[in-house]
């Protein structure tokens, strides 16, 4: 970096670009777009879980003000639409292939949970549709719903000719290894594990503006997604047979997604055929009723856990048996998030010699569930990380102590998991250490007695975790049923008069990819930020790319923006050495200047930038014109994250209100680009993990109504529920991508919840409760505490 | 159908609305304000709130019709040229916002809170934006942004 210049680059924490817009109200979101003569649509939901529809009746309705048309399941049939396809398929333990039924975009005779698409309603404005809607008669004959994971394998065929209600029965690990552990175990724990159904929430519900053009038939949609690039190749190829090149996908600013918005959803691709079959442009835009109803939930599983020590209280082996509820449909990654994102993560930080797992995906008349912030990493995570405390207490360890004696040692990458992966690199001891001291562990029971003298419980709570991200290598998950590659593309734009445009295949839904993308570039070609622009979610603009979910941004697209860079230095330094007559290899490019080696004669940056364009006297047989290069980057491993959450709470017993009263972390991101950025995305995991934790549930009823389909009923964490995050890092750089980076988007969801509930748990001890599902709600804990007590006094 | 004139951002408005019209729809759809945002239908994530007469206000929550003769302030209409207003500065400056989809409502909230009571604890500012949901940031750095505001604004 040149002396006397703010650092711009790689490590500052560099204020976003992307602010100023956002600030002034001048952001641009799908539901802030508007195309001439739009209609908008309306979906009639059903109203109840499982049922054959026998009728609609749809003349009233047609006839009512303002109604263009009214399309449903017959009409997507009578075209031959196709439905979301899932992008990566596991096998099941006996060899077969998973079941994945159809799923139609509009009913086709049958609904299958609350909030199904029955009917769309186009009309000249949306009150028109929802009123229209009203007046659809339709008649169901209703089944028995199937809501409860246990019981759905034995229940009523939800699709046809899919045995058991079971999408997939697949295992992973060494059986007889792991049998043999428990056989020769010193001590065997048992913990039954709830991971509760969450609902992602992002604050901006899901929206989508189709056009199609008659003039030069090309479809135009502009959608809520994470990976427009994606929907594209789904909706294009696979649902509505539209060639790639006469449909342009728009993501423009997108108002959060954790994941909820990967997947593609019926609503977006019924505007993009409504668009050309009604020759008019279509607007839909969820309200929050509709994204509760409509949007992919997440987790929901239930897992019998058991693990073996030794005498020594090293652990020999981990058996995990899981019941994973997909829901009514399968998704995108639906089948792969309960089993290659969550058996493979069983291992955690610890050395585990012998693991084997079951999961069963099981299909209910719920929505259906898929990715959330973490997917299938906070659900393993979750049971390994309550099963330690639990281990730990049964051998009478500190828990602390106990996570220390199994950590996989410093010395032992790289380091191959029971479960497939291999760790590169890490260092779990300085972690805990280090989050042990910011919250003063040592002295954690005086505090404890302290609160106990105003009548309150107070807990402490640890958890150690890794992630496996920067998702992900094509050979491995091509090997592993992933129907897609996952690398990652960017091409790099140098403009003639050297200002730099970067088009990467990623996302940016509140990651800051404006800023610390440009910061790469800033780093590496010693330019200032205000020149460098990134471009993304256009299809039109960017190259062909796999969009943003599991940590995989900057890994993966980071990396191929640095690779991008690396071919751009390498082309101005062909340039520079025909300009100053020197041999290529004689030239250096450092600070923004080309250099002869040795000498003082130099191009700036800039100078080359424009004689690229303005080649007037290039050696063409060896020197093209023009300064873009693109680099598709497929990453050799995962990477993995890692740290230690540990959080402390003070439970009032006589309301079982539980206050988080202290919160630290330290995280190995490996290299960081923004610090500012990464604190944000930490605190914010944090946030959406302690909600899971304490207050967050999608809670459906026995006849499959979602009772918690509203911000009245669903708690979303606010302000007041928390305290200052203390939040800081230690680094061990990744091996394997030329940043040394890992990924920091999920890590707080995935190492909080176990934290808060193991703190609720041995804050609840002393009283004599031993578990607590999530969410622990006040009347949770206080039903806890109330039977607690009862038994103490049998 | 109602005609109303009313003061927005300072600039003074006369149109026809129909009876039913929310707050927040004349201000996205009438007035082209896309910048005040819709994350809810329960009056619950405060993602519309604007200044009525000064104070913070859900405008999903009011219907336009109600508001003959007021003025009202969103988003746009806070900064004073290219200068932001010292809440829209501290939330660039800590980082206060990720996605951008609360950041309006949670600035508009903040600032009359601000205003209210320049020598707000954390605990108060906490507990002021109870009304505004966010889902990025987990509220670490919005607390910071309004309590360095706070100081701007002459606290």
């Amino acid at each position: 970096m040149p002396e006397g210049t703010v650092n711009q680059g790689i490590g500052a924490s560099v204020r976003r670009k992307e602010d100023k817009r956002f600030l002034i109200g001048k952001g641009n979101y799908t539901d802030d777009i508007n195309r001439a003569g739009q209609l908008h649509v309306y979906f009639l939901r059903s109203p109840v879980a499982f049922a054959d529809i026998v009728s609609i009746n749809k003349q009233k309705a047609e006839k009512a003000s303002g109604v263009a048309a009214i399309l449903t399941g017959e009409d997507v049939a009578a075209d031959g639409l196709g439905g979301p396809i899932c992008g990566w398929v596991p096998t099941n333990k006996d060899g077969s292939a998973p079941s994945e039924p159809p799923h139609p975009i509009l009913a086709n005779g049958r609904v299958r949970y609350v909030g199904d698409h029955v009917a769309a309603v186009f009309a000249e404005t949306l009150d028109q549709a929802m009123s229209a809607a009203e007046l659809i008669d339709v008649t169901y004959s209703e089944m028995p719903a199937i809501t409860d994971l246990k019981t759905a394998i034995d229940s009523t065929q939800i699709h046809d000719g899919m045995e058991n209600n079971t999408y997939f029965d697949w295992e992973l690990g060494d059986e007889a290894a792991t049998n043999d552990a428990f056989d020769k175990a010193a001590t065997i724990v048992n913990v039954d594990i709830r991971n509760n159904r969450v609902i992602p929430n992002a604050m901006e519900p899901r929206a989508a503006v189709a056009d199609y053009n008659t003039g030069d038939g090309r479809y135009t949609l502009f959608t809520t997604s994470q990976n427009p690039q994606l929907t594209r190749l789904v909706i294009g190829a696979f649902m509505l047979n539209i060639p790639e090149s006469k449909f342009r996908v728009v993501a423009p600013d997108v108002g959060g997604g954790f994941g909820s918005k990967i997947y593609v959803y019926p609503e977006e691709a019924v505007c993009v055929w409504a668009s050309k079959k009604l020759g008019r442009a279509v607007k839909w835009t969820a309200d929050r009723t509709q994204a509760f109803l409509g949007d992919a939930h997440g987790r929901d599983h239930i897992s019998e856990v058991k693990l073996a020590l030794d005498k020594n209280n090293r652990i020999t082996g981990l058996r995990v048996d899981t019941l994973a509820n997909l829901g009514a449909y399968l998704s995108a990654f639906a089948m792969v998030t309960p089993t290659y994102l969550h058996g493979t993560l069983l291992s955690g930080v610890y050395d585990i010699p012998a693991i084997y797992t079951n999961v069963k995906g099981i299909c209910t008349n719920t929505v259906n569930v898929d990715a959330y912030r973490g997917a299938g990493r906070p659900e393993a995570t979750y049971l390994l990380e309550r099963t330690m405390d639990v281990a730990a207490k049964q051998v009478g360890m500190d828990p602390a102590e106990f996570r220390r004696l199994n950590f996989i040692p410093k010395d032992a990458f790289p380091y191959q998991t029971a479960v497939a992966l291999q760790y590169d690199v890490g260092d779990y001891e300085p972690l805990l250490d280090r989050a042990m001291a910011m919250i003063d562990y040592a002295n954690f029971e005086s505090r404890r007695a302290k609160s106990a003298k105003n009548g309150k419980c107070r807990g402490i709570g640890i958890s150690t975790y890794i992630e496996a991200c920067g998702i992900a290598p094509s050979a491995v998950v091509g090997a592993l049923g992933g129907r897609v590659g996952l690398y990652e593309s960017a091409v790099v734009r140098v403009d003639p008069t050297g200002t730099i445009s970067v088009l990467t295949g990623t996302h940016s839904h509140g990651q800051g990819h404006d800023t610390t993308f440009a910061q790469i570039v800033c780093d590496k070609l010693g330019v200032g930020i205000e020149t460098v622009e990134i471009v993304h979610g256009d299809s039109d603009r960017t190259p062909f790319g796999m969009g943003t979910y599991g940590s995989r941004s900057l890994a993966v697209g980071g990396t191929a923006i640095s690779k991008a860079l690396d071919k751009v230095i390498a082309k101005g330094k062909i340039i520079a050495a025909h300009m100053l007559e020197a041999a290529d290899a004689d030239i250096e490019f450092k600070d923004g200047k080309f250099t002869v080696m040795g000498t003082d004669r130099e191009k700036s940056f800039g100078e080359i930038a424009l004689s690229a364009y303005v080649p007037h006297n290039f050696p063409h047989d060896r020197l093209e014109p023009g300064l873009e290069e693109t680099s598709f980057y497929d990453p050799l491993n995962f990477t993995y994250p890692s740290g230690t959450h540990i959080a402390e709470v003070e439970i009032d017993p006589a309301t079982g209100v539980v206050e988080l009263v202290d919160w630290v972390c330290c995280d190995d991101f490996g290299n960081l680009i923004n610090p500012m950025v990464v604190e944000g995305q930490v605190h914010g995991g944090i946030a959406q993990g302690v909600g899971q934790a304490l207050y967050e549930e999608a809670a459906y009823n026995d006849n499959g109504q979602l009772l918690s389909a509203s911000y009245m009923d669903y708690c979303m964490p606010r302000a007041d529920h928390f305290p200052s995050l203390k939040v800081e890092n230690l680094v061990t750089a990744c091996t394997h991508n030329d940043l040394g980076v890992k990924g920091c988007g999920e890590a707080g969801a995935i190492a909080s919840p176990p934290a808060v509930i193991n703190a609720v748990v041995d804050a609840l001890s002393p009283l004599g409760v031993t578990d607590i599902t999530m969410p622990a709600t006040p009347q949770k804990v206080w039903q806890a505490i109330q039977a607690a007590q009862t038994k103490a006094a049998e | 159908m109602q005609t109303i004139t009313m003061k927005v951002n300072g600039v003074s408005t006369s149109c026809d609305v129909p009876d039913n019209t929310l707050l927040v729809s004349f201000l996205r759809e009438t007035m082209g304000l896309t910048g005040t945002h819709i994350g809810c239908d329960t009056s619950q994530c405060g993602a519309c709130v604007v200044h009525v007469n000064g104070k913070s206000t859900k405008s999903c929550t009011i219907l336009a019709a109600q508001l003959e003769g007021a003025e009202v302030t969103t988003i746009e209409g806070i900064a004073n040229g290219d200068e932001l207003h010292p809440m829209q500065q501290a939330f660039h400056e800590n980082h206060g916002l990720q996605c951008g989809f609360c950041t309006p409502g949670m600035v508009m909230s903040a600032i009359e809170l601000v205003e209210k009571n320049k020598n707000l604890s954390e605990r108060e500012i906490r507990e002021g934006l109870e009304g505004n949901i966010c889902r990025c940031t987990g509220y670490h750095n919005i607390v910071k942004s309004v309590q360095d505001a706070a100081g701007k604004m002459g606290g």
